[in-house]
């Protein structure tokens, strides 16, 4: 059986579903007992599982993630909310030197059993601090594995499996999806960490969208659609481990990729995935590989800018039809 | 110290012209308030209503040459300081004519003319910034002061320590100026901080104060003798200022929290201690201007917040070009 409930529900339930389980599972943040985040995404757990495992931190970033950090590694498994994305920067130290090398330095005799769940995305008239999408610079350090879920169904069945996975996963969420609903099994199930999906069969052009570029991957693919042009969608669900063999047969039959991602497009995740593409797929390809990711410009705060800076359907779905019809995208 | 040692009071026009800023702080921000509220603004705001006289005491004490850095919550530090409000109002809106250019909204307004070294998404990032300022300060020898407004939410981050460590060090002409409101965004700071902030500061020798924040005559006072000893080079300073914003953290909080965070009665009693009314009492009970004095500078500032709403509305939508041209300038 499945209804339709929102991301928000869908984490909630994760979480809560979790707990329940497994006793060791905590969770820590700012304002994620009462007041169950900004996002509400939080709303009644601290009621079911009390304030000594639905913990408020004080606002110390750097702090909190170091406690979730040494409590993984002495037999909890911390959940740790990290309110805005952009904060990522602030627990860098335990993330990425401690979190993420502990399990490798220790000869595998020490495990970090913790989720860091953040979000990302622009467009919500929040300015350069509030608006980033950084899941690349996570990705980009071996021993963090990176989530990236693009439906409610999607976050549930990723987050159950992080939080069962025993080193450290980071799960970025859209802030603008979280009302968005979606249909969620009622029994439980997992979604391994390292399994694509193909969203939307196609012919002539494979669109590989993470998060809520999904979304706009599967708008562009209606677009060209009516174009006569038939487009298939992959989301890679999980960035690390990334799902090379899906992302590589899909290209294999349609010859031209176009990978949408609302990272920076410089050196980020759109760059790693069309590099693969480009150097394990090459004889295959009727076209280059096209990135198409954020601006790459601090989020700037007017609504008139602002817009600019991310991928949309039209934009996806003008290139795809270049690369179709044999039109350059980028000046030779 | 409890509060100032010295019992000296400002003069008339210095009582004044404090009023008449926190007047245009609390009549601007319940402007954007209403604008959030009409869709007038892109985003949302963070209010520092019921705060005015910790921003504007302190500022009373500094010139243009002196700096602050600010926080989310920096429409009052910005006003206080002397930022243009016909310019904020318009970055509020996100037009091109506001004072970052539409580049960084309410929660980023500054005007570096004013020696506003930036209005700070990142809480507790201002302390780094700000003890900076007072190296840069020392260096340059001219007496400039630096005043790094923050939050009690900010002083439970590590930079505190940190700054306060090195500007004692090195004897930085660094203000610190917690503003005690009493939540760390919608956490009571009961349950989240412990000890008396200002204490923190008293192992590294730094002076302290600790006094009522909704008082701007004893915000003056004290901001008058801490800004004294950080110019005259003998290090940092610290002055807590206990005070509450009326508004909570954020302008769409009633919609995403499902239970209220503070109760009717708390805030009542709070705005029993308005620190506006009460400078306007002190004023008309010393005689300073009498009650048609102070309904002719209510008008006068009504006027310019209407001015100032006026300009934001008459603004343009920054070029698109504008969004690339900034990073090929800043390379």
């Amino acid at each position: 059986m499945t209804r339709e409930i929102t991301l928000s529900q869908a984490v909630n339930e994760a979480i809560a579903e979790e707990m329940r389980r497994d006793e060791t599972v905590i969770l820590v943040g700012e304002d994620v007992a009462e007041a169950g985040t900004p996002f509400k995404v939080l709303s009644g757990l601290v009621e079911e599982f009390g304030t000594d495992r639905v913990i408020d931190t004080p606002i110390a970033e750097p702090g909190f993630m170091g406690i979730a950090v040494g409590a993984a590694m002495t037999g909890l498994r911390p959940i740790v909310d990290l309110m805005f994305g952009d904060f990522l920067y602030l627990v860098m130290d335990q993330l990425c030197n401690q979190a993420a090398k502990t399990h490798y330095m220790s000869g595998g005799k020490l495990n970090v059993p913790l989720v860091l769940r953040t979000n990302l995305g622009a467009t919500r008239r929040s300015a350069a601090q509030h608006s980033q999408s950084l899941h690349a610079l996570v990705a980009h350090i071996p021993g963090l594995k990176v989530a990236m879920p693009s439906s409610a169904y999607e976050a549930k069945g990723l987050l159950k499996a992080a939080i069962r996975d025993d080193n450290p996963v980071v799960i970025f969420e859209d802030k603008l999806m979280y009302q968005d609903k979606a249909p969620v099994p009622e029994e439980e199930y997992l979604l391994p960490l390292g399994e694509a999906a193909i969203l939307r069969e196609g012919l002539e052009v494979t669109l590989i969208g993470t998060s809520s570029m999904r979304q706009v991957c599967e708008k562009a693919a209606e677009i060209l659609e009516a174009d006569g042009i038939s487009a298939e969608v992959v989301d890679p669900r999980t960035l690390v481990p990334l799902d090379e063999g899906t992302i590589l047969g899909s290209v294999r039959k349609t010859s031209r990729a176009i990978v949408v991602d609302e990272g920076h497009q410089n050196f980020g995740v759109t760059a790693e995935i069309a590099a693969r593409i480009s150097e394990k797929a090459f004889y295959h390809l009727d076209a280059p590989v096209i990135r198409m990711g954020a601006m790459d410009v601090p989020v700037p705060f007017s609504p008139a800018l602002e817009d600019l800076t991310v991928p949309t359907p039209e934009a996806v779905a003008a290139n795809a039809r270049a690369l179709v019809r044999g039109v350059p995208v980028h000046a030779l | 110290m409890a509060s100032s040692t010295s019992n000296i009071q400002p003069d008339d026009e210095v009582l004044i012209e404090m009023y008449r800023r926190m007047l245009l702080i609390r009549k601007s921000e319940e402007q954007l308030f209403r604008d959030v509220k009409l869709g007038r603004t892109p985003g949302q705001v963070h209010l520092s209503d019921g705060q005015e006289a910790v921003a504007v005491g302190i500022c009373a004490n500094l010139d243009d040459r002196d700096q602050i850095t600010s926080t989310h919550r920096g429409h009052g530090h910005y006003l206080a300081k002397g930022g243009d409000v016909n310019a904020m109002f318009a970055e509020v809106y996100g037009k091109a004519e506001g004072i970052c250019r539409g580049m960084g909204g309410s929660m980023h307004v500054a005007d570096f003319s004013k020696g506003i070294v930036g209005a700070n998404g990142i809480v507790g990032a201002g302390l780094g910034i700000a003890t900076g300022a007072g190296l840069a300060n020392q260096l340059e020898g001219e007496g400039r002061v630096a005043v790094c407004f923050f939050g009690d939410g900010a002083a439970n981050q590590g930079s505190l320590m940190e700054s306060l460590n090195i500007s004692s060090l090195w004897r930085l002409p660094v203000l610190f100026v917690c503003e005690n409101n009493g939540f760390s965004e919608f956490s009571p700071s009961d349950t989240v901080t412990s000890g008396v902030i200002s204490d923190r500061a008293k192992p590294f020798g730094i002076p302290v104060w600790n006094i009522d924040g909704n008082d701007v005559v004893e915000v003056w006072r004290t901001a008058l003798e801490a800004v004294d000893h950080c110019r005259s080079g003998a290090g940092p300073a610290f002055i807590e200022a206990r005070t509450y914003r009326y508004s909570g953290h954020f302008s769409a909080e009633a919609m995403v929290l499902s239970t209220p965070y503070r109760s009717d009665e708390e805030i009542q009693a709070w705005r029993a201690r308005d620190p506006v009314a009460r400078t306007r009492a002190l004023i008309i009970d010393r005689g300073a201007a009498d009650a048609t004095a102070c309904e002719r500078m209510e008008m006068e500032v009504d006027a310019c917040v209407e001015g100032a709403v006026a300009f934001g509305e008459a603004g343009t939508a920054p070029d698109p070009g504008t969004a690339e041209q900034l990073m090929r300038m800043g390379s």
